[in-house]
């Protein structure tokens, strides 16, 4: 067992690092993108500095579409997407891109529960200040928010680490696809092992890498 | 400094319509502390919310120094605000910010360099007694001195008027006290006009040169701190009062009273004790005081004595009448 392992290594050591650059790609996305449309979503709201009863409402729909989606349907789906954006449909970075459709709207969800932590009293104090719409998302909501938004990405980094199984069955690389070619379809034991360890093992390490942050920047 | 005229603010809500405010008019002069009492939900909190625009009047002009802030853009209310300051019962100080960076956000928020801030804030810090305390979290704190650092950040910006909701409601007396202290000489110091919202009639009779009443979103009594202590007329009000002024007899001290019971008011400058003991010289009652206090409102006192009288009958009614000529006020509880 221990040579099949040694021999598997190479292939390993691809299919992981395939995996990482897939949930690299996507969490930085969701960054880029999920954490404004959060933030929008939770300042439109009722009761806000920039409530907008129509922002608020078309943001929530698109948000609220995607992720009614199944993650292996909208795989699928957005195959031409795809294919427009990276000229491949096969290969981690065109798996990247499913993906980070679907993180996007699961972190801006995740954004927006953390903002609603923060007591408006102090969002209010800082409008009763004079301060500006940016300035209060910037030093106030941002750094309040901070340990939610830590954890939440987190918890999406993990979810993605899932998801990214999916993207390996339409040819996306990864752990995922070694695991359900070697050792699903051709019943490779060893194999399948293998690659379930170092799953639990990686869902262990960001799991705990994300609390210790999230500890480390809470000041409450 | 702070003009109200006839400012309603409604609510929509499951039930209908609510009127928070209604049709409240306020003339609130430069360089005074202002109190406004009343019940929770009496729409004092609305009211104080109006003047700062936090809460948009539904009808009614909010004039500050002049400045009609509802004529404002979005953009001139952000710099119109900063000349007013605002301090809440929660505090709501920044959690993930430590006391120096809290105060340092209000001149950020004003456009201050940063270059100008640290000395700012240094010494609004001295100015509330937590210099030492500039690199602490909120969480490292105590409840008087989270309200002072947001005293501080309140101040940042030199504002002319400073708004204070319920500021010592969720302290205890003594920090309440320190907290008085502090606005006063805020106050004194730099002119600044203090507006407080509050239940307590004692944060009033400590600093307020005038307050008003609220009851159901209306003001139902205005005037100087000392006149509407020593005269008020709504009952909402005397029901105020007696929170401060309370003077309850045991029942059994009540029942065994042979003579007439009195209570009598005196005003600053009529020396009490002086006008009992000569009506005691004069008529032939002899009298005994039961109960008896000076409350200092602002700085003038204000002494209430309950006091036994007895006597013929018809020198009791003499005394009485003497006394009603000289004290700022009597009022027979019962005859004997």
């Amino acid at each position: 067992m221990l040579d099949r392992i040694i021999e598997l290594l190479p292939e390993l050591n691809t299919a992981f690092l395939e995996t990482m650059l897939m949930v690299g790609i996507s969490l930085l996305v969701a960054v880029l993108i999920g954490l404004p449309m959060g933030i929008l979503l939770y300042v439109t709201d009722k009761g806000l500095f920039l409530e907008n009863k129509f922002v608020k409402l078309v943001v929530g729909i698109i948000v609220n579409l995607i992720r009614s989606i199944p993650f292996i349907i909208l795989l699928v789906f957005l195959i031409p997407f795809t294919k427009l954006l990276t000229n491949t449909t096969i290969g981690p970075l065109a798996a990247s891109v499913s993906l980070s459709v679907a993180a996007i709207p699961f972190y801006a969800r995740i954004v927006e529960s953390a903002a609603r932590e923060i007591d408006k009293g102090v969002i209010e104090a800082a409008v009763a200040v004079g301060a500006s719409p940016w300035m209060i998302i910037k030093d106030i909501i941002f750094p309040e928010a901070k340990p939610g938004l830590i954890s939440g990405l987190t918890i999406t980094a993990i979810s993605l680490i899932g998801y990214s199984a999916m993207a390996g069955t339409v040819g996306g690389g990864g752990i995922g696809d070694l695991a359900i070619r070697y050792g699903y379809y051709r019943y490779d034991d060893t194999v399948m092992f293998t690659t379930v360890i170092v799953l639990i093992v990686l869902v262990q390490f960001v799991q705990y890498l994300g609390d210790f942050i999230a500890k480390a920047v809470n000041k409450r | 400094m702070i003009t109200i005229e006839n400012v309603s603010k409604m609510f929509k809500t499951k039930a209908g319509l609510v009127t928070g405010v209604d049709e409240v008019s306020l003339d609130i002069r430069k360089g005074e502390i202002y109190g406004i009492v009343g019940y929770s939900g009496a729409g004092k909190s609305t009211l104080l919310r109006c003047m700062n625009i936090l809460e948009r009047p539904t009808t009614g002009k909010v004039w500050i120094d002049n400045v009609d802030l509802l004529s404002l853009s979005s953009k001139e209310l952000r710099e119109a605000r900063q000349s007013i300051g605002m301090i809440f019962q929660g505090f709501y100080l920044v959690s993930s910010k430590t006391v120096f960076e809290n105060v340092a956000f209000a001149l950020k928020a004003a456009g201050v360099p940063k270059s100008k801030r640290k000395n700012r804030v240094l010494e609004l810090l001295e100015l509330v007694g937590l210099r030492e305390k500039a690199n602490d979290y909120p969480a490292q704190l105590s409840g008087g001195q989270k309200q002072r650092v947001s005293i501080a950040r309140a101040l940042a910006n030199n504002p002319k008027v400073l708004l204070c909701d319920e500021a010592t409601s969720a302290l205890d007396p003594g920090t309440t006290k320190s907290i008085l202290k502090l606005l006063k000489k805020i106050n004194q110091q730099f002119g600044i006009t203090i507006v407080i919202i509050t239940h307590e009639m004692e944060v009033v009779k400590e600093i307020c040169n005038r307050c008003a009443v609220m009851q159901e979103g209306r003001v139902i009594e205005e005037g100087s701190t000392y006149e509407i202590f020593a005269n008020p007329t709504e009952p909402l009000t005397k029901a105020f009062i007696q929170t401060v002024l309370s003077f309850e007899l045991p029942a059994k001290l009540l029942e065994n009273c042979t003579g007439t019971l009195m209570r009598l008011q005196f005003r600053g400058d009529i020396a009490g004790e002086a006008v009992v003991s000569d009506m005691l010289q004069t008529f032939s009652v002899s009298g005994n005081i039961l109960h008896g206090k000076v409350e200092y409102i602002g700085e003038t006192p204000l002494g209430i004595f309950i006091m036994e009288m007895t006597g013929e009958r018809s020198e009791v009614d003499k005394a009485v009448a003497y006394l009603k000529e000289r004290v700022n006020q009597l009022e027979v509880i019962q005859h004997a």
